[in-house]
């Protein structure tokens, strides 16, 4: 029972941590364009 | 798109909340294997969104590769075409395998063509290549899911983490490894030319993985393994909380790649605007 | 063999013939492998012939590699590769040579490797022995022609000697089942290598037409 429980909770975990590199990448790139434009 | 974003978005979580739902609550158990089957409900559409992605990497590879020449292109278009009648006809023509309609055979063909011909139109250019990356990205991600809720399923109902053998896993595992090699190759390149270098990659990856299936193939007629993830027909009940698992991912898949897609799009003019700026500083000077 | 083939080739050999550096260093992996998994053999039992199979393999794989990361070097050194570009000769006379210079090179190894092998694991084939003088070109081949592709591919990375194997070995999974079970049913005489020796042909063909279609787009692309 708990393997389900483990294979549900991986699977959203790993989506989760691909979004929040996503995010911290944006953030990144958004800093990087404030740096261009001064 | 971008203000279709938020509404997708809520219309997609609700999609995910009520396809969860009816994994773990709603849908039939399972006779002999237990609520553990349960897992069939993600892992199946994670592989079937997993191997789309995959699919259209390779489309996007091929079409970046063969849109530098003209000629050539007009061949591929035809190739393409050819495939697709061939596909249809022969669906009808010759028996297809155990289990298999003729018209899903048949669709199948079509789809491959529409979607060649679909990513032609929409993906111009260099926007191919920002398709071929983020397409190989989001699929190694549900790749990996495959591969780890395979073995967390395979572990209570067959008592082994893995067989070699088994086709589904081992073929998942090898185009999960080359699609690594794909993003390292893309991470680690420094030449100038990395797209069309990646896309050579991905034309080798899509070449090898009827060999890899055929390989494993006559590797169990020769050593018998247990199939992991069972044969068989699936009652219809349940075949419908998969569809909508699937169709509650491929939203997912959907929007994860556009954002994927969005930022790949910035990344490069910041860094053609870098570039630019370097350019103009060294002048200066 | 265009002339252009023929003289890049000799030109391989000759050099290797002289430093022996590719050799030696083979030589030493090959080696490595083959005394560490002597002492996990019992030299009586059944199981080491199924076994000896992938050991095989593996070290010749590791070896392969060895000579592979070299195969440009040189010319990356020398910026032979942008004369290449710029003359009109093929870009596949270039490429054929060097995969015959690496299946040569290779080819030696195995020869120099199989009498330890025999003495080391105790082997003794049960099943024909003569496929495995098929089995053997064939996988090679398998390895090299990818490999020296791979190699190109890799020539403008960071971390370039991590990027051969690491692009090599998934693509070249269907060849390395086919070789090793090819090998382990020759050895053990259980089953009949021939459905392997057939998909490693095939391998061979699908994958050498592959590299000589896309060469010179990798040449040209760097």
């Amino acid at each position: 029972m708990n393997f389900l429980y483990a294979a549900y909770a991986v699977t959203w975990v790993i989506h989760i941590g691909y979004l929040t590199t996503l995010v911290r990448r944006y953030a990144r790139l958004k800093k990087e364009i404030a740096e261009l434009k001064k | 798109m971008k203000r279709w974003f938020p509404i997708l978005g809520i219309v997609t979580l609700a999609l995910l909340s009520y396809a969860l739902y009816e994994a773990l609550v709603a849908a039939p158990t399972e006779r002999t294997m237990g609520d553990v089957q349960r897992i069939f409900y993600y892992h199946v559409p994670s592989a079937w969104t997993a191997f789309l992605l995959f699919f259209l990497n390779f489309v996007a590879s091929i079409q970046y590769l063969v849109r530098r020449k003209p000629g050539v292109d007009r061949i591929a278009n035809w190739i393409v075409l050819g495939i697709a009648v061939a596909i249809c006809i022969g669906a009808y023509v010759v028996p297809p395998p155990a289990g298999v309609e003729r018209s899903a055979v048949a669709t199948t063909g079509l789809a491959v063509a529409a979607i060649y011909f679909l990513v032609r139109k929409l993906f111009p250019g260099d926007r191919a290549d920002i398709l071929a990356v983020v397409t190989a990205e989001v699929g190694v991600v549900f790749c990996t899911i495959v591969l780890i809720t395979g073995p967390l399923w395979a572990r209570p109902v067959w008592g082994i983490w893995w067989a070699p053998g088994d086709i589904r896993l081992t073929s998942t595992l090898v185009l999960w490894l080359i699609y690594i090699a794909y993003l390292m190759l893309r991470k680690f390149s420094s030449s100038g030319n990395t797209a069309v270098i990646a896309a050579v990659l991905a034309v080798f990856g899509a070449l090898d993985v009827p060999l890899v299936y055929f390989s494993i193939w006559f590797f169990r007629t020769q050593h018998p393994q247990p199939v992991i993830g069972g044969g068989g027909s699936i009652d219809p009940r349940m075949m419908q909380v998969l569809l909508i698992n699937w169709v509650a991912f491929l939203f997912f898949a959907y929007l994860v790649s556009w954002s994927r897609y969005r930022l790949e799009v910035i990344k490069r003019e910041v860094e053609r605007a870098q570039g630019m700026q370097e350019l103009m500083e060294t002048r200066a000077r | 063999m265009s002339g252009v083939t023929r003289a890049t080739l000799i030109k391989d050999l000759r050099l290797e013939w002289r430093s022996k550096d590719a050799i030696n260093s083979m030589l030493f992996f090959a080696l490595l492998v083959v005394v560490v998994f002597s002492f996990s053999f019992d030299p009586i039992a059944e199981e080491s012939r199924r076994i000896a199979g992938g050991l095989i393999w593996v070290a010749f794989l590791f070896a392969s590699v060895v000579a592979l990361n070299e195969t440009w070097a040189r010319e990356l050194r020398n910026q032979v590769l942008d004369a290449y570009r710029v003359s009109p000769a093929p870009a596949n006379s270039l490429f054929v040579a060097k995969a015959l210079g690496n299946f040569i090179f290779v080819c030696v190894l195995e020869a120099l490797m199989a009498p330890l092998f025999i003495v080391f694991y105790n082997l003794r084939a049960l099943g024909p022995a003569y496929q495995l003088l098929i089995v053997a070109p064939l996988g090679t081949w398998a390895l090299v022609v990818n490999g020296t592709f791979f190699a190109a591919l890799s020539i403008r990375t960071r971390a370039r000697e991590i990027m051969l194997p690491l692009l090599l070995f998934p693509i070249s999974i269907p060849a390395i089942l086919g070789m090793v079970s090819a090998t382990t049913a020759i050895l053990s005489g259980e089953n009949s290598a021939r459905f392997y020796i057939v998909l490693l042909a095939v391998y061979d063909v699908v994958f050498t037409i592959a590299c000589l279609a896309l060469f010179e787009t990798v040449l040209h692309a760097e």
